[in-house]
């Protein structure tokens, strides 16, 4: 099969939906004339015009308002954050206007917007520019977040999320942008374009003796403790990869769980009231009598991004990091 | 060297400038030339791989926070955005603390933990370094807001790009600061682009340019051609009183030029540009040019005092280099550090509850 970037994958999603409903438009800094600050929208502009992919001032919370407020009446705006750090410039829109309208308008409206973008530390850009929100704007009912970790996963989830009549936060990650992966033709999928709905997570890798359960980029580093494990510790780790965060996948995080009895958390976001804090309350609650070990977490280091190189990647969960927080409890 | 011959500025009469002493205007180039040598050194050590995240050069617009800053008294601030190694430099930190802040070392002036984008020196008056396009804009508000109520007679100059005036957070900042008479500048560097965006095609009514937004608020405003020093000085100056004398604040753009990309990362640093339009500002707007051959003309210095200059702003930026190189990476226990005053400083407050996760 073919191979892709995680970008190009993001690239192809927008392209086809772009085609698919002429309600789509592309708003955001530098996403038409300069294709994108990460060339995710590269080659749109020219394909699709002014119209469709539309340049914004730096006007954060102005333009995905407007997104907010055109979605409202029938219009399925993708906005682009340069780096999702910026949302915090649109909060009081993505937080009470994009993911109450529909609640307060007593189900009358509803808001069909994506905003997406880079939402991801590690990069060495200061803790302006390192922020992994998923876990605050998943903490509001009304909103979806979703976080791929492969091209496969982001083309599928991008054309869904775009797709759906609910607001969708969709984040990425630059240190996957460059990172190839299988994603099929759409002449080899069955339907002519690949769907991956949201709300399912995925197994990435079939194990048994621990469920290494993480979204984002922590499933990349999760696969290669995994590998760790079994090839230095005999040691075989399945890994889940939510893909949705919400809506979660309760049922396939279970399965794995009360199969293998032990499970960590990995996530690049903050531990306090983290992702991993709702999944490990959900498997203490609903997995108990299956749990042969405490559920652990493994997360950033608790503050702000560093910028110094060699420090901020050990702020970052790494592998070994994972190995060894896992033999604590196989 | 250029030659071009530079007509004498008409505010080199201007009172602020008139009582300038030779070795003030020695210093002002010293000043320029080490922001200058500076970058291109640290721009080496970028493509090197000494450093990591963005680079965003200030070269072609050292005129604006030489000049500018040059006005302050030991009352007034600075805070600016990310393109900040000029501002930082101009408000007297040293080389060696710069430098060593972008190799993310533990001698950096933020300890590693800022980097390029966020430089800070608050004894020095210098409250940042912002990453956030527009964030610093009500925090130089608030600045102003703190002097005026300690009965501090100064000012906060705050820089910004072209790009910023149009966050929501730039314009409530003026409305706070003409509403409540803060004695805050806002000072728009206006290098004609936002990363590959133009002015034109990001800020509405164009003719009108960037300042006259303060027309809305009732404040004062002023355009002005910030590639020569004479004329930033007068025009800061006249801002700096007004905001002294009448606590009033001012928007002060100023026209100028970056000549790198965005920062180092910009791949398309030539394509929302003509070459053309970059080498006419490098032949005949550079500040460093104009100010050296000002100088020259005044007879304030000679050729070989430019070269000695020049000769030592090398010096200094190897030896920062260097310094940078020698020093170490900050401990993994600094991670921890320098989140909460009252844990740092291991008070009541600080010992009781759990602070960290
Ligand atoms: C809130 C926010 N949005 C977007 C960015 C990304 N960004 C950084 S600099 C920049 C362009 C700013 O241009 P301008 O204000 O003209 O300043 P210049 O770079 O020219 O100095 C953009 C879009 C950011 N850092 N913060
Ligand atoms: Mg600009």
């Amino acid at each position: 099969m073919r191979k892709i970037t995680y970008r190009k994958a993001l690239n192809e999603a927008l392209d086809e939906e772009l085609a698919h409903d002429d309600m789509v438009v592309v708003i955001g800094e530098e996403v038409a004339e300069y294709n994108g600050a990460y060339k995710v929208t590269e080659g749109l502009w020219e394909k699709w015009g002014d119209k469709r992919l539309i340049d914004a001032p730096i006007s954060e919370a102005g333009f995905i308002g407007m997104g907010i407020g055109a979605s409202m009446l029938g219009m399925r705006p993708v906005m682009e954050l340069m780096f999702f750090s910026f949302a915090y410039v649109a909060f009081d829109q993505m937080m009470n206007n994009a993911s109450s309208v529909r609640y307060m308008s007593g189900g009358l409206i509803n808001c069909p917007i994506v905003v997406r973008g880079p939402a991801n530390g590690g990069t060495n850009v200061g803790a302006t520019h390192s922020h992994t929100p998923e876990n605050i704007f998943a903490n509001m009912p009304g909103l979806k977040v979703v976080s791929p970790a492969t091209a496969y996963d982001a083309k599928g989830l991008m054309k869904t999320a775009i797709r759906d009549n609910d607001p969708v936060f969709f984040m990425e990650n630059t240190m996957l942008y460059g990172m190839e992966w299988e994603v099929p033709e759409n002449s080899e999928i069955e339907g002519g374009e690949l769907i991956i709905p949201l709300g399912k997570a995925d197994i990435k890798r079939e194990g048994t003796d621990i469920s290494l359960i993480a979204h984002g980029r922590a499933v990349i580093t999760a696969l290669e403790a995994a590998k760790i494990l079994e090839s230095e510790h005999k040691i075989n780790a399945e890994v889940v990869d939510l893909r949705s965060i919400r809506p979660l996948d309760e049922e396939t995080i279970l399965n794995s769980v009360k199969k293998t009895n032990r499970s960590v958390y990995i996530e690049e976001n903050k531990p306090f009231c983290g992702v991993g804090a709702q999944i490990s309350s959900m498997i203490m609650e609903k997995a108990f009598d299956y749990l042969d070990a405490p559920v652990l977490r493994i997360t950033s280091v608790d503050s702000p991004a560093f910028y110094s190189p060699p420090v901020e990647k050990r702020q970052l969960p790494y592998p070994e990091m994972i190995v060894e927080k896992a033999l604590t409890i196989c | 060297m250029s030659t071009d011959t530079v007509s004498p500025s008409p505010h080199a009469e201007a009172e602020i400038n008139k009582s300038l002493s030779n070795e003030d205007k020695i210093k002002f180039l010293r000043d320029m030339v080490r922001i200058r040598r500076f970058e291109q050194i640290s721009l080496k050590a970028y493509q090197q791989g000494k450093m990591g995240g963005f680079l965003h050069l200030y070269i072609g617009q050292e005129s604006v926070a030489v000049g500018s800053i040059s006005v302050c008294g030991e009352n007034d601030h600075i805070i600016t955005a990310y393109r900040d190694h000029g501002h930082a430099l101009a408000s007297g930190m040293s080389m060696n603390e710069c430098m060593a802040e972008l190799f993310g070392k533990a001698t950096g002036c933020s300890k590693g933990k800022g980097g390029s984008m966020h430089f800070f020196a608050p004894a020095k008056r210098y409250w940042g370094g912002h990453g956030i396009v527009g964030g610093q804009t009500p925090l130089g508000a608030g600045i102003a807001f703190a002097l005026k109520y300690q009965d501090i007679k100064g000012c906060c100059l705050c820089y910004m790009g072209d790009g910023a005036v149009n966050q929501g957070a730039f314009h409530e900042a003026l409305n706070l600061a003409s509403l409540w008479d803060l004695p805050v500048i806002y000072i728009i560097e206006n290098n004609g682009y936002s990363m590959g965006t133009s002015q034109k095609r990001s800020s509405a009514y164009p003719e009108a340019g960037l300042a006259a937004r303060a027309e809305a608020y009732g404040m004062d405003w002023d355009v002005a051609n910030g590639e020569h020093i004479y004329e930033v000085r007068a025009k800061t100056w006249e801002a700096v009183q007004r905001a002294h004398e009448q606590s009033r604040p001012t928007i002060l753009e100023l026209a100028t030029y970056r000549y790198y990309g965005h920062s180092v990362a910009d791949a398309n640093a030539q394509k929302y540009r003509t070459k053309e339009e970059i080498e006419k500002y490098k032949n005949e707007h550079d500040p460093l040019n104009l100010w050296r051959n000002t100088l020259l003309d005044e007879g304030v210095i000679t050729e070989d005092l430019a070269k000695e200059i020049q000769q030592e702003a090398n010096e200094e930026a190897d030896a920062s280099i260097k310094f940078a190189e020698d020093s170490p990476f900050p401990e993994d226990s600094a991670m921890l550090q320098d989140v909460y005053w009252e844990v740092d400083n291991d008070t009541e407050s600080g010992k009781t509850g759990r602070h960290f996760f």
